[in-house]
């Protein structure tokens, strides 16, 4: 119990101080696809420490709700990545929010973001809230759909009970994980602000989803909403790992294990983090209202997937 | 002790005692129409205090066996027969909480009102609330439609209190038909249940045994019955005029109980009167539930009343109750007791989140209509910064009905969510098709819902004040708050103690279907079936983003520093930024109608681009009404018309009719 809540303990702080780290991987191979000179690895730390350095410039009309949020949002993603199996799959945590309180938590962040970014009341805030909700409310239902596939498969809604169950399984084909992995990509992509549903790098207010709704952010109060971006892609990133490729994560109470666990993950979360980015580079940004399409897809696969399961794997 | 089993043996008669004093009040109102005072500041807190007792009443009701009574009122051979069962209890313990809030909020908000409409609502409230008491009650056909008319009608009286506004009275109108039309369909149920024995007590009805025909015949008509008071698609029509018509805590009690009662009513028939259940009807309602959902809550995302936003919110939440209710017949026809368990448990954890949530969403209007007198949310904004009371306790309620972990929507659609993903293994292959695209459709609506949501909250209280005037609004008074206070509060515990709540409603549970939910884990672990198959603790959960909340504050304050400069917002080079160029709540819902626009008649006025004063105007109708209703109130007008000439106003013309009558039966008579 105790190594179990010590591991609880550690795996959280790894996610909150490798996100940042991950992020920089991510923009650096852009960098290198792009042709260009690559920042170092580990310049969203600079950038985060230079936040919290800074005074905090707040809109003289903002309500307590705009300085609360950052902190609330960050919270949330904390605890979501805090939910996920990294290394062991020994979580004391996890009875306490199965994988559809852990959509809920990622709702409920993304529910302040945007009421934050309708507080201030300009034309870029509320835009980019009324976007965000358009994006989630196609890709939320999508993941939900994901998370059901496994579950069903594992007979579970517990994240450890799931990748126990697919980790130890004897390898075979399940067709109703493709379509999830697809799925899932796909939902990873929009939610977390990547091409072709948003730019994170986009300058040009028009275009923007994420970044529209902090605009208004500044100094303290950005550092962590940036931090919370990293946190979820992290999440996400983990997530899709202990989903569909679980294997080399620390079973319960096998402490020997870890080290060979945490190398699989930095390498796993490298070589994502390459595809990421590589798909990034490949591919455009589409329109707004192209954007329902993809997710729509998105979500039809899910649903497919969930489909074939009982078809074919009952 | 014995005193407290004397109380257990009468709860019954507690009940009609708590009914019998809203009467009290009621019929008191009219009469004290000269002292206004009496009226405002004693009638509605003391009316607060009896949903208090029948809240309690409905409480301690749930754990004992059922009680029955005859009271010596009622036709010659067929007296009210009453009787108090779990089923009974719990709807109106969700009746007496959720009434308690609302009258309490209805004290401060009926202050300013004149004094002689002030006495007609007295009389006419708490006839409502007695009519819903008494449906909940009633253990005869005949006690049952009388409640259910009173009901109807004291709350077509409260929709058309601002009688004077030709759209409230027509919105009267509809809803009075068309709660007509659904009592005449409970009339049939009710005949049909009899048998041809003309014994209409519920506890003949319980004993009989019916054809599968007739019991279909039974359940398709109930069906439709209670699904136009519930505003099942497409019988909703009505829904969106009328709630948004009456005043705001009226609109709760409509919203928020009155439609629980058509919820009641369904399980009534479908699980205790009826001696058989047959799977396809689990199947049909489940997907009229889904449609109802989906349905209701594209609407609720285009509209730019907040009013009719929630109304059309709350046709959205009765689809959902209607889904978990056919979900619940497929179950208990499959011989699935433990999962038809987990999903009735679901949709009456649904059904009492919702008079909650639902509620307090209505009531917080009323604060803003008072504050602002602006219903239109195109007009509202920023009025977190003059309303912080009723900003911050419509926002509780915001989240809880967009299914937000830790609050109470999360755990019924957790629930429900479960009970979906226990399906495999049942027996009918067709259900494995349509349970996946049932669960994502809950999911799409659910998820929808918290769109609506940040709408609803980020337009009206949050950006600026799009209207000067807005400055000038003034908090909620003190009933009102402590109102909202008491609904935002049950959400909070609603959300926080599932594990207690699932275990109080056990015994309705127990009652329909035969089997309970055995809550695995402990009382911070809610784990309907085994912990290690889906377990949630909102308790752990809430600590935990608390502690972690608290701890990067004090880490960034500490360690950094909390130096803050004020500043106009950024205007992205565009200085001529003003409250309108903020989105309207046309312009938040405007991606949703993109993407439905197949379902709306959209009527838009775009302006000139040379225009000085430039005027645009939305909006997004049902299409339904033009396919459906607008047919058949066309037929039913050309059939009158025709009637109509015979109809000429003239004495000879009606002798020669009578004559003519008299000889064509007297041609009969002889024959």
């Amino acid at each position: 119990m105790i190594t179990g809540i010590l591991l609880q303990i550690a795996q959280t702080l790894i996610a909150i101080l490798l996100a940042p780290l991950l992020m920089g991987w991510v923009n650096q191979c852009r960098a290198w696809l792009q042709g260009r000179t690559a920042p170092p690895l580990t310049q969203p730390y600079r950038t985060l420490r230079k936040l919290f350095h800074k005074d905090a410039v707040i809109a003289s009309n903002a309500s307590p709700l705009f300085r609360f949020a950052p902190y609330l949002i960050f919270s949330c993603m904390v605890l979501a990545a805090g939910l996920v199996p990294t290394i062991a799959n020994d979580l004391p945590f996890s009875p306490a929010a199965d994988v559809i309180a852990l959509v809920g938590i990622l709702a409920l962040a993304r529910v302040f973001l945007a009421l934050a970014a309708m507080d201030i009341g300009t034309s870029f805030g509320t835009l980019g809230a009324r976007r965000e909700m358009l994006v989630s409310f196609l890709a939320e239902p999508a993941l939900l759909m994901v998370f059901f596939t496994a579950s069903l498969i594992s007979q579970s809604t517990e994240l450890p009970h799931i990748v126990e169950t697919l980790a130890q399984k004897k390898f075979a084909i399940y067709p109703s994980l493709a379509f999830a992995a697809v799925a899932f990509w796909m939902i990873s992509v929009a939610e977390n602000a990547r091409i072709p549903v948003d730019n994170p790098t986009t300058h040009l207010e028009l275009t923007m989803i994420h970044e529209a709704m902090v605009l208004e952010y500044s100094a303290r109060h950005l550092a962590l909403i940036e931090w919370a971006v990293a946190l979820k892609l992290f999440t996400y990133s983990v997530l899709g790992i202990a989903l569909f490729l679980p294997w080399g994560i620390a079973p319960r109470g096998d402490v020997a294990a870890l080290p060979l666990a945490l190398a699989a993950m930095v390498a796993k979360l490298a070589a994502g983090g390459a595809a990421l980015s590589f798909m990034e580079a490949i591919s455009a940004k589409v329109r707004l209202f192209r954007a329902p399409e993809f997710l729509g897809t998105a979500f039809l696969l899910a649903v497919l997937g969930m489909l074939t399961h009982f078809l074919l794997e009952v | 002790m014995s005193v407290l089993a004397d109380l257990d043996a009468h709860i019954l008669d507690l009940a009609w005692a708590g009914v019998l004093y809203w009467l009290v009040l009621g019929f008191s109102a009219p009469l004290l129409q000269r002292w206004r005072g009496v009226l405002v500041h004693l009638v509605f807190p003391l009316s607060a205090l009896g949903a208090l007792f029948i809240a309690a009443v409905g409480v301690a009701g749930l754990a004992l066996p059922p009680s029955a009574m005859v009271l010596p009122i009622g036709l010659p051979d067929l007296p009210f027969h009453l009787r108090l069962d779990a089923l009974s209890a719990f709807f109106l313990a969700l009746l007496g909480s959720a009434a308690f809030g609302i009258t309490v909020y209805a004290a401060g908000y009926f202050r300013s009102m004149q004094a002689g409409p002030l006495a007609l609502v007295g009389l006419w409230y708490h006839l409502f609330l007695a009519g819903m008491a008494t449906v909940m009650l009633a253990d005869d056909a005949y006690a049952f439609m009388v409640a259910w008319e009173v009901m109807a009608l004291s709350s077509y009286f409260l929709v058309t209190t601002d009688h004077d506004v030709p759209e409230i009275r027509r919105a009267g109108f509809l809803y009075l038909l068309i709660a007509h039309v659904g009592a005449v369909s409970l009339l049939l149920t009710f005949g049909v249940l009899q048998g041809g024995h003309g014994a209409y007590t519920f506890d003949y009805m319980r004993h009989s045994e019916i054809t599968p025909f007739w019991a279909s015949a039974a359940y398709l008509l109930a069906l439709f019955g209670f699904g136009a008071k519930a505003g099942l698609v497409p019988l909703h029509v009505w829904l969106p005029e009328a709630h948004p018509a009456a005043p705001s805590p009226v609109s709760a009690l409509m919203s928020g109980v009155m439609l629980k009662t058509a919820v009641y009513g369904l399980l009534r028939v479908t699980f205790d009167l009826l001696d058989l259940r047959i799977g396809w009807w689990g199947t049909l309602t489940l997907a009229l539930g889904l449609v109802t959902a989906l349905y209701g809550v594209i609407f609720a995302a285009v509209q730019s009343d907040m009013k009719r936003l929630l109304a059309w919110s709350s046709i959205e939440n009765i689809g959902i109750l209607i889904a978990a209710f056919g979900l619940t017949l497929i179950f208990y026809t499959e011989g699935k007791g433990a999962l038809a368990a987990l999903s009735l448990t679901a949709m009456l954890y649904h059904a009492i989140n919702h008079a909650f949530f639902k509620s307090l969403l209505f009531i917080g209007t009323g604060s803003v209509l008072h504050a602002t007198g602006e219903r239109r949310m195109g007009r509202l904004g920023g009025l977190i910064r003059f309303m912080p009371w009723t900003a911050w306790l419509t926002l509780i309620g915001a989240l809880a009905i967009a299914g937000l972990p830790p609050l109470n929507g999360f755990v019924s659609e957790w629930l429900l969510l479960q009970a979906f993903l226990l399906t495999p293994g049942l027996t009918q292959p067709y259900l494995n098709m349509v349970i996946p695209v049932a669960a994502a459709s809950v999911a799409l609506a659910a998820a929808l819902a918290a769109y609506v949501m940040v709408k609803y909250f980020g337009v009206i209280f949050l950006g600026r004040p799009r209207d000067p005037a807005l400055e000038h609004a003034h908090e909620a008074n003190w009933p009102e708050r402590l109102g909202m206070l008491w609904l935002a509060a049950g959400c909070v515990a609603l959300g926080l103690f599932p594990a207690q709540v699932i275990a109080r409603i056990a015994p309705v549970v127990r009652h329909l279907t035969g089997q309970a939910l055995a809550n695995d884990g402990n009382w911070l672990l809610l784990a309907p079936l085994a912990a290690e198959r889906a377990s949630y603790a909102p308790l752990i959960f809430l600590a935990v983003i608390l502690v972690v909340l608290l701890f990067t504050f004090i880490w960034v304050r500490r360690v950094y520093h909390g130096r803050v400069r004020h500043a106009d917002p950024w205007d992205c080079g565009y200085p001529e930024q003003n409250p309108r160029t903020q989105d309207s709540a046309e312009g938040f819902g405007q991606p949703i109608r993109h993407i439905f626009v197949s379902f709306m008649r959209v009527e838009r006025e775009t302006p000139d681009p040379f225009d000085r004063h430039p005027h645009y105007r939305g909006d997004s109708r049902d299409k339904l009404w033009l396919l459906l209703y607008k047919p058949i109130a066309d037929l039913v007008g050309w059939l009158s018309a025709q009637a109509g000439r015979l109809q000429h106003g003239r004495i000879q013309w009606y002798l020669t009719y009578s004559f003519v009558t008299l000889i064509v039966l007297l041609v009969f008579v002889s024959r």
